[in-house]
């Protein structure tokens, strides 16, 4: 009897713990099986079970492209999206794609896990209502170098342009264009056609040791030699420097002039299953499945639960180049929408950039 | 004399070394250009083998990129997975054969009018037939994509139904790149085709029917079958037009090669390579050895 | 006639679209609008003409190097006098040929990299110390063409030499012409079919090129297929990328007049 009733209390004491794992284990609202959801996300942007993980718990089939700039993505969506339930644009973009009708509001109720985002990132000012968009990491551009090849470190974008060997420029040219405008002085968003031609000019100039402007594969070449530094997201330099187990590479936001982004979650307008996007939103929403993100692809996590949860590697939380400093954060630019015309003056100035680079 | 008999005797040797020169470079040429053609595959081949990711020197052999593949342990980049390959191969094959079956009736076809009918605008349809072939993929490209755009905006306002691209706008693509293959190769044929066998054929009591099936098609069908096979050789490699004509979903094999080498090159790309040349090295030889019992037959 | 009318519909009229488009003026996200305008036309022989230049020269110099490489091969194989070694010979060309285009290409960035092949050999020979920039320059780009393309000149003038009596060139040794002149004024002249069609079929896709430049050229071997498959991406710009195709047709169409008019004349000899 003292034996059953031990059982008893014991299973009594244990039940609240057992309902807490499961409340931590992710669980997929009914009724989606055999669905299909199809993603479109930035490359080395995932962790390795995510997807599999979500096909698993909702008995869905996941379509999974990437892309290598918000530009490119919005130029699949633009010319009639070909299927796409869910896309990662950064804050700017998703401006942008919201003012063309390119996204379809979400519904909030449908993803209870909004509860777990850190509430500074909660209606940002590009989505004030967060109508279109739920965060999906964060970083900054900045760069990537191989450290025997800058024994000085580098301190300023000048010891980029007067870098002797190879260098390689990434194909975003909002930042790009933004840190030639911060430098000269300017507003990194600016919108005058002066300003940023003078932008143009000034990375021509300081552009001789490019050889490549990379599509968001910086990282890449930098493991194999072909360049000494790469512009790139911080990221992909922390996933090489973890992968290589060494100490050859470094990320530095030269002299504090750098780029900081907040990629998000939407829905482009056509999306065949919205619905399923949403559970998807919930599901990346999740203490532990944004935890393993961020311990997966070395970004910053949006998310307080993963945060407080204790579910982030300690190493990451504290790793300057995943979660700048206060003070490191202020001196970086953001990128917002420009509005038609000077987004049409930065794709002009960028394709003659490119043409006369290798001239 | 003897001194006209000298100038003589010395133009013959420096033509004989001339000649003999002549002779080395006529050897060297091909010895160059074979290795050229085959140094980058046999380093591919190597490397693909080689311990160190690197690609500057061969630190040891192993296996492990080809065990990497099987076991599907690809894990640096998310972009690679056995599974995903595979399923970009099954793509592949699935948009050859749908396009391969109806370029080769299309194709065929229209060889065969060419050879035989005469009508109104033959020499026009001549060089439509002629310009897929020749125009840059590129430009071919792009025109489809505009032009599946701008179809897709006029159904979506005529009936409301929105169409994504997907399998039928590839195969579409496929399909009219590959028209011309077919019946550039069935025409060589049909060429070299005596045409009064069918005469015979029609003075025997034949109804045009029965000629050509009887008759026209059985002599035709080498070439037939020689225009699928470079069709669906050309479906199999196609990048560039499926890149600009694809939707979700619907990644073929040399789309997802690309990604690989563009965004993810890890060392199991090598050993990939690896294995599609081998695959392609045995189809060629397949084929050949075919064509070879074919042609010793007739 | 369904064939006539299925390459009407998927290949004329999106040739005719593409026209249309380039005239257009460029709306927001890219897409063509109204009124008409030449300005993609005059942007493409401004600021785009270096580019333009770049791929003509570029291809230029590969249907070169093709034709000088590829022209003794073809003789090579078509002279083996033993049919096996013949077919042998002529595998090996078409083998590579038969490898994805994409990997072959890629093969040629293990071979030029820094720490790539060439540079590894030459630095094991101490022949240089610091590494060569091979990869991502034009060099690279002209290497990849001409792998890529060279079967394409092999293959048509191998076909035009099997055709070739061999004993026009004991009949014009007899008349007492040197090799020189035997060459020039017999051989090439009856050769010349496939030397055309050979060269007609390397330069078109060389001046197209989207592929080799984007993996092996860098910013130094941009190529006008890369700005035209940026305006379809991040530049968003339909029309002037449709300008940009038209234009580098317009040189296909007639370099392929040349080819014809060649061909002509030599047939009409």
């Amino acid at each position: 009897m003292k034996h059953f009733l031990i059982l008893i209390l014991a299973a009594l004491l244990l039940m609240p713990a057992a309902a807490q794992d499961d409340m931590a284990d992710w669980s997929c609202p009914e009724g989606y099986a055999g669905q299909t959801l199809s993603i479109f996300n930035w490359s080395t942007y995932i962790a390795e079970d995510t997807v599999p993980n979500f096909e698993a718990a909702c008995g869905v089939t996941v379509n999974y492209d990437i892309y290598e700039s918000n530009e490119a993505m919005l130029a699949r969506i633009r010319q009639g999206n070909p299927g796409y339930d869910l896309v990662v644009p950064s804050g700017g973009t998703v401006q942008r794609m919201a003012e063309e009708m390119l996204l379809i509001p979400i519904d909030l109720e449908m993803i209870p896990n909004v509860a777990n985002v850190i509430e500074d990132f909660l209606a940002p000012a590009f989505d004030p209502e967060n109508m279109y968009s739920l965060p999906y990491q964060w970083g900054t551009l900045g760069v990537g170098y191989r450290i025997d090849a800058f024994p000085d470190g580098i301190n300023s974008w000048d010891d980029i342009w007067a870098h002797a060997g190879n260098i390689a420029w990434i194909d975003d040219r909002d930042a790009m264009f933004g840190i030639a405008l911060a430098i000269l002085g300017y507003d990194p968003n600016t919108t005058d056609s002066g300003e940023i031609n003078e932008a143009r000019d000034y990375l021509l100039e300081h552009g001789g040791n490019v050889v490549t402007v990379a599509a968001d594969d910086g990282q890449v070449l930098l493991e194999r030699g072909e360049v000494d530094a790469a512009v790139e997201y911080s990221g992909d330099i922390s996933q090489i420097q973890w992968d290589c187990e060494c100490e050859d590479y470094a990320y530095v936001l030269p002299g504090g002039v750098g780029n900081v982004w907040f990629d998000n979650m939407a829905i482009p307008v056509d999306a065949p299953n919205p619905e399923l996007a949403m559970v998807f939103m919930d599901y990346i929403l999740d203490a532990k499945v944004g935890a393993d993100l961020t311990n997966y692809i070395w970004y910053a996590s949006p998310n307080q639960a993963s945060i407080d949860s204790g579910y982030i590697d300690e190493e990451i939380l504290n790793d300057p180049t995943v979660f700048p400093p206060a003070d490191q954060m202020a001196s970086l630019f953001v990128i917002i929408d420009k509005g038609a015309e000077a987004e049409q003056l930065i794709n002009d100035a960028w394709d003659e950039l490119l043409i006369f680079l290798g001239a | 004399m003897s001194a006209q008999a000298l100038v003589n005797e010395g133009a013959l040797r420096r033509n004989r070394r001339v000649k003999r020169l002549g002779g080395l470079g006529l050897w060297l040429n091909p010895l160059v250009a074979y290795f050229f053609l085959w140094a980058p595959i046999l380093v591919l081949v190597l490397f693909s083998f080689n311990q160190s990711k690197s690609v500057a020197s061969f630190t040891g052999f192993t296996l492990q990129w080809y065990s990497n593949i099987l076991n599907n342990v690809v894990g640096a980049e998310s972009a690679f997975s056995t599974e995903l390959m595979l399923n970009a191969f099954r793509n592949s094959l699935f948009v050859g054969t749908i396009a391969t079956a109806i370029a080769t009736v299309l194709g065929a076809m229209i060889a065969l009018a060419m050879a035989r009918g005469s009508f109104p605008g033959k020499r026009l349809l001549d060089g439509l037939l002629f310009l897929p072939v020749v125009i840059p993929e590129i430009t071919q490209a792009i025109s489809l994509a505009i032009f599946f755009k701008v179809a897709f905006d006029w159904m979506h306002l005529l009936s409301g139904e929105r169409m994504f691209p997907g399998f039928h706008t590839i195969i579409m693509a496929h399909v009219t790149f590959n028209i011309s293959y077919v019946a550039i190769v069935v025409r060589a044929r049909l060429a070299d085709m005596d045409p009064t066998l069918e005469e015979a054929a029609s003075d025997l009591g034949a109804n045009p029917w029965q000629t050509f099936w009887r008759v026209t098609f059985p002599l035709i069908l080498p070439g037939v079958v020689a225009g699928a096979l470079l069709a669906f050789t050309l479906s199999l490699d196609d990048f560039v037009i499926t890149f600009f004509t694809s939707g979700v979903g619907t990644t073929t094999l040399p789309v997802f090669v690309y990604g690989l080498l563009k965004l993810t090159v890890t060392p199991e790309v090598n050993a990939i390579s690896t294995i599609m040349m081998l695959l392609s090295t045995f189809l060629v030889g397949i084929s050949l050895a075919l064509q070879g019992r074919g042609a010793s037959q007739s | 006639m369904p064939t006539a009318l299925w390459l009407l519909v998927f290949f004329v009229l999106p040739l005719v679209i593409v026209l249309v488009v380039s005239l257009m003026s460029r709306g927001r996200g890219g897409v063509a609008q109204l009124p008409l305008t030449l300005q993609h036309y005059e942007r493409t022989f401004g600021v785009f003409s270096i580019i333009l230049w770049r791929s003509l020269g570029l291809a230029g110099l590969t249907t070169v190097i093709c034709l000088l490489v590829g022209y003794p091969l073809a003789f090579f194989i078509s002279t083996r006098r033993r049919r096996i070694v013949q077919q042998v010979a002529l595998f090996l060309v078409i083998l590579p040929f038969w490898t994805n285009f994409l990997i072959r290409t890629y093969a040629w960035r293990i071979l030029l990299g820094d720490e790539g092949t060439i540079n590894g050999v030459l630095r094991a020979l101490s022949i240089i110390s610091e590494p060569l920039q091979l990869l991502n320059t034009q060099f690279a780009v002209l290497v990849g063409l001409v792998y890529g393309f060279l079967p394409f000149m092999v293959l048509p003038i191998f076909a035009s030499v099997e055709r070739f009596n061999f004993r026009y060139v004991d009949a014009a040794r007899d008349l007492g012409a040197n090799e020189t002149r035997t060459f020039l004024r017999v051989v090439l002249p009856l050769t010349m079919p496939g030397v055309l069609a050979g060269c007609a079929l390397v330069f078109i896709p060389s001046v197209g090129a989207f592929v080799t430049p984007d993996l092996l050229g860098g910013t130094k071997g941009l190529m006008i297929g890369n700005l035209i498959n940026n305006q379809f991406g991040g530049s968003g710009n339909m029309p002037l990328g449709s300008a940009l195709s038209i234009v580098m047709m317009g040189v296909v169409m007639l370099s392929l007049l040349v080819y014809v008019f060649g061909n002509r004349r030599q047939t009409g000899a």
